[in-house]
């Protein structure tokens, strides 16, 4: 029996239509869930004192300052070198097998799970080098795992930028660097700050990557030495060594809550600068 | 004056390329550097498809934990590709524009929900379910598939929407001329010529769970055992280096940079794989 | 400074590659100083080439290659030791689309002059003015100059483009379509200033519009496939042409 063609589109839609507001609601509830759980301890005194008795009780502020000290510090590092590398690479060279295989190469590091990451900065950076689990340790190695999206995001950015901006530089005298400095890269910033923002979540989230190279020591840092601690990490402890379930919702709620603003940011951002000048 | 400014910078930008292109080769050569002699040294056989994992005793077999991401990733995929391809084609074809500039940033915010919440929730409501409804101990493949299915649907949903919005008007309003209904439309024509992307978003989700490591240690339940079921707890290969990397030393730390190989390769062929779906696409173009 | 009715660029036995076909055939055209020389030819012709070999805008493009010789004022522009960016400061370049820089008026014409390492501001505001002023723009920007240039309109963009090139006080000017996207009312504008601008600059201008070359240009050249058929004139090239291709062409039988 064939099933007339209004009745199937009416069977899909539904059941496309029931896949994604599964999804939605699913992704919606465990915002939701841990907010409701979290808020509720998320106190002024929360977000400004320091931690006591491991978390148990106590704020959670050097772990805030953590959490933002440590992405900082890895875009420092990440964004000079991604920014040049990626400027490199469009404007400075032509495509050759050398290029391709350089973009292979970053995109595999792109895919690469950031436990690696954290295997090789613990290694590397901890023991090696002897930077001890510090905010330099995760910094850099941090660094290394946004460095292949800065690149990538900004290579298409720069690539989006219309050839004709460059030959009218060019034609009006500017050098090629000129040209890079006052029209390629004022042009490609939204797409840069977007991939700066995505990488920025991306580390605030991370886990993995820096649990065992910056630490978890609750002091507040006074150098690069220091270790630090994130509310990820945090997060994962209280909740793994069953230290306080009340401040661990509280952490990922904070956790929650920093992430989503960096990305509303990002496509404020975004948007803002699209706007401009068109 | 101004020729030479261009030299050092073209010469500065030279050298910052390839400071981070050796930076990152730097990451791929130490692990190989660590982990390929072990895996000579003891063999690739009894590396891989020993079930025996036990590094006190000299023992270093990894096959429960090939086993295990293999299974965990697979499950992810049969909950998160069918939903997050659901959803990409409802939001790009039924759902209307207006809503669509406010949903589609809100699965991006999704997707930077932190992978130790996911673990958390997991711990916290769906093991316990499972552990009531399904028997065992709740901390399971069967639990970390879910949540890493959960995790990947907004990459999924993502990059699926983006190829799907890429086949061109003509496709769709070329077919509802024919008379075709937008459903006829969706499966006849636009996934055909979405199906590269679609399947190339699929690919690298399945990157991303089998490289999941906070998550799948909070739920999966970490035992080194080659699972019966889908109810038994197991270990997978990048929790076997979160959970023994503090402590690991000589031999047992080589092992889990052999352990990272594995990983490293896994990953090398997914992302090829995706290359080489996207590239066909732009071939047949 | 050049004296009147002497040779500004001369082109010798100039051919232009992307690959292996060459683009431009064996070109010899002398350039007078302070006239329009107006170029025609059908598209594919080598007009578009012709004209961006003479500030080496070609040179962006890895696969493209020269041969021959462009003498400005008597030095070779292809040499190696002549700076190619101060080659596109004296040899400015209005093109085919009206292409703002995404920045504002005041910016857009600026940029060279700031490159070009002028910074004292009255100074700025004078070229802002003056070039405005050449391009028969001022009067409709005179009070937004620090709005997007974006918002013009394509007519009001063109000019704009004209005003920049005309901030670097360059010697000599190439047009490549200038007026290809215009309204009539804006054609007749830009034709206007160009006219009056003769007086002081070299003028190169391609156009697929023949009758402009007639109305504007001194002399104009003919080119076809990659070579020049005939250079003469304006007069004679639409009334007594020694090709009769050119005839064909100018008459619009072809192209």
């Amino acid at each position: 029996m064939r099933i007339a063609p209004k009745y199937t589109q009416r069977i899909a839609i539904a059941l496309l239509g029931g896949a994604t507001l599964l999804t939605l609601l699913v992704l919606l509830f465990i915002i939701l869930f841990v907010l409701e759980k979290g808020l509720p301890a998320v106190t002024w005194q929360f977000l400004s004192q320091a931690p006591r008795d491991m978390g148990r009780s106590g704020g959670i502020f050097p772990v805030i300052v953590g959490t933002f000290l440590l992405p900082l510090l890895a875009i420092a590092i990440a964004l000079p070198l991604g920014v040049g590398t990626a400027v490199y690479l469009t404007e400075y060279t032509r495509e050759t097998r050398l290029t391709r295989v350089i973009r292979f190469g970053t995109d595999c590091l792109a895919g690469i799970p950031s436990i690696i990451f954290g295997l090789f900065g613990f290694i590397f950076f901890v023991v090696i080098l002897g930077f001890g689990w510090s905010l330099l340790s995760g910094g850099l190695t941090l660094a290394l795992m946004i460095l292949p999206t800065i690149i990538r995001t900004t290579e298409e950015a720069i690539r989006a930028v219309p050839n004709t901006f460059r030959e009218v530089s060019f034609s009006l005298g500017a050098t090629r660097w000129e040209t890079v400095l006052h029209v390629v890269l004022p042009n490609a910033l939204p797409g840069i700050a977007t991939g700066i923002m995505l990488s920025l979540g991306r580390s605030i989230g991370e886990t993995a990557a820096v649990i065992f190279t910056a630490g978890s020591a609750l002091r507040m840092p006074t150098s690069v030495y220091d270790s630090v601690r994130t509310m990820a990490v945090h997060f994962y402890l209280l909740a793994r060594e069953g230290i306080s379930n009340e401040n661990a919702y509280g952490t990922a709620a904070v956790l929650i809550l920093a992430v989503l603003g960096v990305n509303l940011t990002a496509y404020w951002i975004m948007n803002r600068f699209v706007g401009r000048h068109t | 004056m101004k020729w030479n400014s261009e030299t050092i910078v073209r010469q500065v930008l030279t050298v910052i390329a390839f400071s981070s292109i050796a930076g990152l080769l730097l990451i791929a050569l130490f692990i190989l550097k660590e982990g390929l002699p072990f895996i000579l040294k003891i063999g690739p056989q009894a590396f891989l498809l020993n079930s025996n994992w036990d590094p006190a005793n000299g023992h270093y077999g990894i096959y429960p934990m090939i086993v295990a991401s293999i299974w965990i990733t697979l499950g992810a995929m049969l909950v998160g590709a069918p939903l997050g391809v659901a959803g990409a084609i409802f939001l790009n074809e039924f759902v209307p524009k207006p809503a669509m500039r406010v949903i589609k940033p809100t699965l991006e915010l999704l997707a930077g929900i932190p992978s130790v919440v996911f673990g958390f929730i997991g711990v916290m409501v769906l093991a316990p379910l499972i552990r009531a409804y399904l028997g065992g101990p709740g901390l399971s493949l069967l639990a970390g598939a879910l949540i890493l299915g959960i995790m990947i649907l907004p990459t999924v949903i993502s990059i699926s929407t983006d190829a799907i919005a890429a086949v061109p008007a003509s496709y769709r309003e070329g077919a509802l001329a024919l008379g075709a209904t937008r459903w006829q439309a969706v499966h006849m024509v636009i996934l055909k010529a979405a199906r590269s992307g679609i399947l190339a978003s699929i690919i690298l989700a399945m990157g991303r769970a089998v490289g999941e490591t906070m998550a799948v240690i909070m739920v999966a339940g970490n035992a080194v055992k080659i699972p019966h079921g889908p109810l038994d707890s197991v270990r997978t290969l990048t929790a076997n280096i979160a959970l023994e990397m503090g402590y690991a030393t000589g031999l047992h730390r080589q092992a889990l940079f052999a352990t990272g190989v594995v990983l490293f390769i896994f990953i090398m062929i997914l992302n090829s794989l995706a290359g080489l779906v996207l590239r066909k696409k732009v071939r047949r173009s | 400074m050049t004296p009147p009715d002497s040779i500004k660029i001369a082109v010798e036995s100039l051919s232009a590659f992307y690959g292996p076909d060459p683009g431009l055939r064996n070109i010899n055209l002398p350039i007078p100083a302070r006239s329009i020389l107006g170029i025609i030819g059908p598209s594919g012709s080598g007009k578009t080439t012709f004209l961006r070999t003479l500030n080496r805008l070609n040179d962006l493009k890895p696969e493209s290659r020269i041969e021959g010789r462009v003498l400005l004022d008597g030095q070779d522009i292809y040499h190696p030791a002549f700076d190619v960016v101060s080659l596109r400061k004296r040899v400015g370049m209005v093109f085919a689309l009206p292409m703002p820089l995404p920045m504002s008026i005041a910016d857009n014409i600026t940029y060279g002059p700031r490159l070009a390492g002028i910074r004292n501001r009255a100074r700025l505001d004078a070229l802002i003015e003056t070039s405005l002023q050449s391009a028969f723009l001022w009067d409709e920007v005179k009070n937004r100059l620090s709005s997007s240039a974006m918002r013009l309109s394509g007519g009001q963009q063109q000019r704009l483009c004209l005003a920049r090139t005309l901030a670097m006080q360059p010697e000599v000017i190439l047009l490549d379509e200038p007026c290809s996207g215009l309204d009539p009312i804006s054609t007749a504008r830009i034709e206007e200033a160009l006219t009056l601008l003769k007086s002081q600059y070299t003028v190169v201008l391609v156009t697929n519009n023949t009758k402009q070359a007639a109305r504007v240009a001194d002399r104009t050249a003919f080119f076809l496939m990659g070579e020049l058929v005939e250079v003469d004139e304006t007069r004679r090239i639409f009334t007594i042409p020694r090709d009769s291709r050119t005839g064909d062409y100018v008459t619009g039988r072809f192209g």
